[in-house]
């Protein structure tokens, strides 16, 4: 009792500070977002995407939860339904949380260690779709997967309902376990929620907002969860705005017009390309732009002709013109050449490009000579390829870029755009003989292994399946085993780690299964009565720590 | 004529298209998005980021309204849209021309042997042309270029490449042949019944002779005053379907293709989907407009009715 004390106290001054800065004249009014189209079931174990991933930042909570904060400050992990970071075992594979005590959901039920169990089950129950990416590690998951209706995670989460306690335990140590449970399809949720996806039908959560009403025809109404209580200003702070409007069914043109004439305060699409000037122009006070730890990308497939040869890999990434592409993208305030897989500001980025005119830290200009020079050699010169693009005004402008480029470097190249519904899982598929494609990644979480392990380890590539994310096929042994290494490094020693994933972000690149193309950077226009805007890297703008009164 | 003579002048226009590119010194299929040029005797890139503001969003030139410099400006590749439209209305044309002739050949073929033979040939011919009726036009195109425009055709020796211009000839041939196989059967059939037809065969003429002879020329009215109808139809579809992206595939261009090209262009640069949308336009109208005369002139019938009308 006394433990609980002493935290609570802490916790209550360590608040004020942040407390204090909550603007109560801003409180209040209807914050309106719109966007092209709803993104599906409102689940959040089962919704995997950006625009309700962002959206539930204010709806739920899990054990833990990135930081409410702008910039990279959003990347910190902070003890959030749990009264503190957990304590891990020496050998890197038990976790043990403590559960707030008082805390309820949106229904007016408090949260309880069943609760915490339950939902921990019901990521396997609903296969959710990083059940085996994320949370496999749990003992216990191996069932799960296998059968997901009995789903208990025997042996792999237990908890104390006097006490508060659960305790989770791994098959193996996992450096980003706490960056996962961080994540949406964490959340703690109702042990009654049906262990199914809910489709449009809202699940209570434990955040500053409940759903009210989603229709995905039309829109989404977020008010005030009456039971909300600040606990932590850092994991689930209250919010400004008393209703959240999100409309959709508007053309991305019809976006922009409702926020130059104040009709919607923020819209979730990008401007289009010709709109881009005049709000640049026009409407610069309006316009929040922050690089994204994203990039766009062209794998090239390293088991089928041409690029089975490395030589032809290396001389695709020579002969891009960078700038070019983040021309197409919107210009060099809206993207970033590169020519490595770790995005700027993340876990492991050293700067590093071979592949420039002038070789250095930084992408110059294309060497078109050498380019030709390497696919000679490669002795593939005249070869047909085919660029695979998404039939977007962007990827497809890219893709015809591409095209291109290859029939100045000698192949005889053609483009195919493909619908955005098909393109990602097409590109995938082995099947489909698909020798280079453009594409993009953008972190779940921030760790350089979710771009490297994830996009070019052994382990996700699986031939013939659409869902096969090492979409180049690449699987070098020595790579692999440095990636594992750095893995359980990360565990003791992060910034071990990330110095070895920076050399393995090096040798990835050197052998050129994708040529790097650029970062982006996100636009975000709002009306002209939003304030406290505020970015986290996280999970984007904080919508409900601006105001609109 | 007048409506014949606008066609035939765009046709020309078009099939000049590789002169035109090659005077102005333009490649409509190459991105160029660092190339400038001199209108009015300064320099201008052809791609620019503006200069004031947050210099967000990179655009291509409008309009020069310079023969041979950019007339019409350029796409979001820096390429000359003039040049790009040439070689479209050529690309358009040619595959909706040999889808025409694909149509009429098949569905002339089927509409004889179906509406002369009878029997079990024409009912086995009428309910394959029923199944591809039910389904409406678009719908079926759509779905077949959906399907073909991944892999392709194989079918034995035939190949057809995915990017190849035959697929969407292909595919619009097809889908019209019951439009006009219909009407092709329902006349043969009512000539089989006629006297001079009836006289061939009591005089022991072959039924390929009969065909020949004596059906196809009866026929080959109804089958001319098709083509300047099939040709726009053609063109129509072949426009929606590479503005879909599942016709003539980048960097080719048609004009459905430059079309979408503009829409993301709408705003700031008009003039890349006005352009090939007017063409379109001019095009359709003006076969269609010669169609309606052709018919007239070639059966007196369908005037007298329609004056009277």
């Amino acid at each position: 009792m006394k433990k609980l004390l002493l935290a609570t106290s802490a916790a209550l001054v360590l608040a004020l500070p942040a407390w204090a800065e909550y603007k109560e004249e801003h409180r209040g009014g209807t914050m309106r977002l719109v966007a092209r189209s709803a993104a599906g079931t409102v689940d959040p174990h089962i919704n995997y995407t950006l625009q309700y991933w962002q959206i539930y930042q204010g709806l739920y909570d899990g054990l833990l939860a990135f930081k409410k904060a702008a910039g990279e400050d959003g990347f910190t992990k902070v003890p959030d339904l749990a009264e503190a970071m957990p304590e891990v075992s020496a050998d890197g594979k038990t976790y043990t949380f403590k559960l707030r005590p008082g805390i309820k959901f949106s229904n007016g039920q408090e949260v309880t260690t069943k609760d915490v169990v339950a939902s921990l089950q019901r990521i396997f129950k609903v296969s959710s779709p990083t059940a085996g990416g994320f949370y496999s590690v749990i003992v216990g998951a191996d069932a799960c997967l296998a059968e997901p209706a009995t789903c208990t995670l025997e042996g792999g989460v237990s908890a104390d309902e006097a006490t508060g306690v659960i305790t989770i335990t791994l098959t193996r140590p996992d450096a980003e376990f706490l960056d996962k449970l961080a994540l949406p399809h964490a959340v703690i949720l109702p042990a009654d929620t049906p262990a199914q996806d809910v489709g449009t039908a809202p699940v209570p959560g434990t955040g500053a907002y409940m759903i009210s009403a989603y229709d995905p025809n039309s829109g989404m109404t977020m008010t005030r969860n009456p039971h909300f209580k600040v606990w932590s200003e850092d994991a689930q702070p209250d919010g400004y705005p008393d209703v959240i409007q999100y409309d959709f069914g508007l053309t991305d043109e019809a976006e922009v017009n409702a926020v130059m004439n104040g009709e919607a305060d923020w819209m979730y699409d990008q401007p289009p390309a010709d709109r881009l000037a005049e709000i640049g122009s026009t409407y610069a006070d309006q316009v929040h732009i922050t690089p994204l730890t994203a990039w766009w990308y062209a794998p090239m497939n390293t088991n089928i002709p041409p690029f089975d040869n490395v030589k032809a890999r290396q001389a695709v990434n020579f002969a891009i013109d960078r700038n070019a592409l983040v021309n197409l993208f919107g210009g060099p305030v809206l993207a970033s050449p590169v020519c490595q897989v770790l995005p700027p500001g993340f876990p492991g980025h050293v700067p590093y490009c071979p592949y420039t005119k002038n070789p250095d830290q930084v992408w110059s200009a294309p060497d078109l000579e050498k380019a030709r020079a390497l696919v000679e050699e490669s002795g593939t010169k005249g070869q047909k390829v085919t660029v695979i693009a998404e039939d977007t005004a962007i990827s497809k402008a890219i893709g015809t870029y591409m095209q291109s480029v290859l029939t100045d470097i000698g192949y005889d190249a053609e483009v195919k755009p493909l619908s955005p519904n098909i393109q990602f899982t097409y590109i995938q598929n082995t099947s489909n003989n698909v020798q280079i494609s453009i594409t993009q990644w953008y972190q779940d979480y921030p760790a350089a292994s979710d771009f490297l392990n994830i996009l070019f380890g052994c382990a996700s590539f699986t031939p013939g399946s659409d869902s096969s994310i090492n979409i180049a096929g690449f699987c070098d042994k020595d790579i692999q085993a440095k990636m594992d290494e750095a893995m359980l490094l990360g565990v003791t020693d992060p910034e071990a780690a990330n110095k070895m994933w920076a050399d393995i972000d090096r040798a990835v690149t050197d052998a050129a299964p994708m040529a790097a193309l650029f970062t982006p950077k996100r636009i975000d226009f709002v009306s002209k009565r939003v304030g406290n805007f505020q970015f986290n890297n996280q999970f984007y703008w904080m919508v409900s720590q601006s105001w609109v009164q | 004529m007048a409506a014949l003579s606008v066609f035939v002048l765009i046709l020309v226009c078009c099939a000049l298209a590789p002169v035109y590119a090659s005077w102005a010194g333009v490649d409509p299929f190459r991105s160029t998005l660092d190339a400038v040029i001199i209108v009015n005797g300064v320099e201008q890139p052809v791609m620019e980021l503006p200069k004031t503001g947050l210099a967000l969003g990179f655009s291509p030139i409008g309009p020069t309204w310079q023969p041979g410099n950019y007339f019409l400006g350029a796409d979001n590749q820096g390429r000359d849209v003039m040049a790009r439209l040439l070689y479209g209305g050529l690309n358009s044309i040619t595959i909706a021309g040999i889808a025409t002739i694909l149509t009429l050949a098949f569905a002339t073929l089927l509409g004889l042997v179906a509406g002369f033979y009878g029997g079990l040939a024409d009912t086995i011919i009428s309910r394959v042309l029923d199944v591809l009726w039910a389904f409406p036009v678009y719908l079926l195109a759509i779905s077949l270029s959906v399907v073909m425009i991944t892999q392709g055709i194989r079918l034995g020796p035939v190949e057809i490449d995915s990017g190849s211009l035959a697929l969407p000839i292909f595919i619009i041939g097809l889908i019209y042949i019951p439009y006009v196989a219909r009407p092709v059967r329902g006349q043969v059939m009512s000539l089989r019944q006629s006297d001079f037809v009836m006289a061939a065969i009591g005089l022991g003429a072959s039924p390929g002779r009969i065909l020949r002879k004596d059906i196809l020329p009866n026929v080959s009215t109804t089958l001319i005053v098709f083509v300047p109808i099939m040709l726009a139809l053609n063109m129509l579809t072949e426009s929606a379907l590479s503005f879909l992206s599942i016709g003539v595939q980048p960097p080719n261009a048609s004009w459905g293709t430059i079309i979408q090209d503009g829409q993301s262009l709408l705003y700031t640069r008009p003039w890349v989907a006005l352009a090939p949308g007017i063409m379109i336009v001019l095009s359709v109208l003006s076969l269609n407009v010669f169609g309606d005369g052709l018919r007239d002139a070639l059966d007196p019938k369908s005037r007298v009715k329609l004056g009277r009308g």
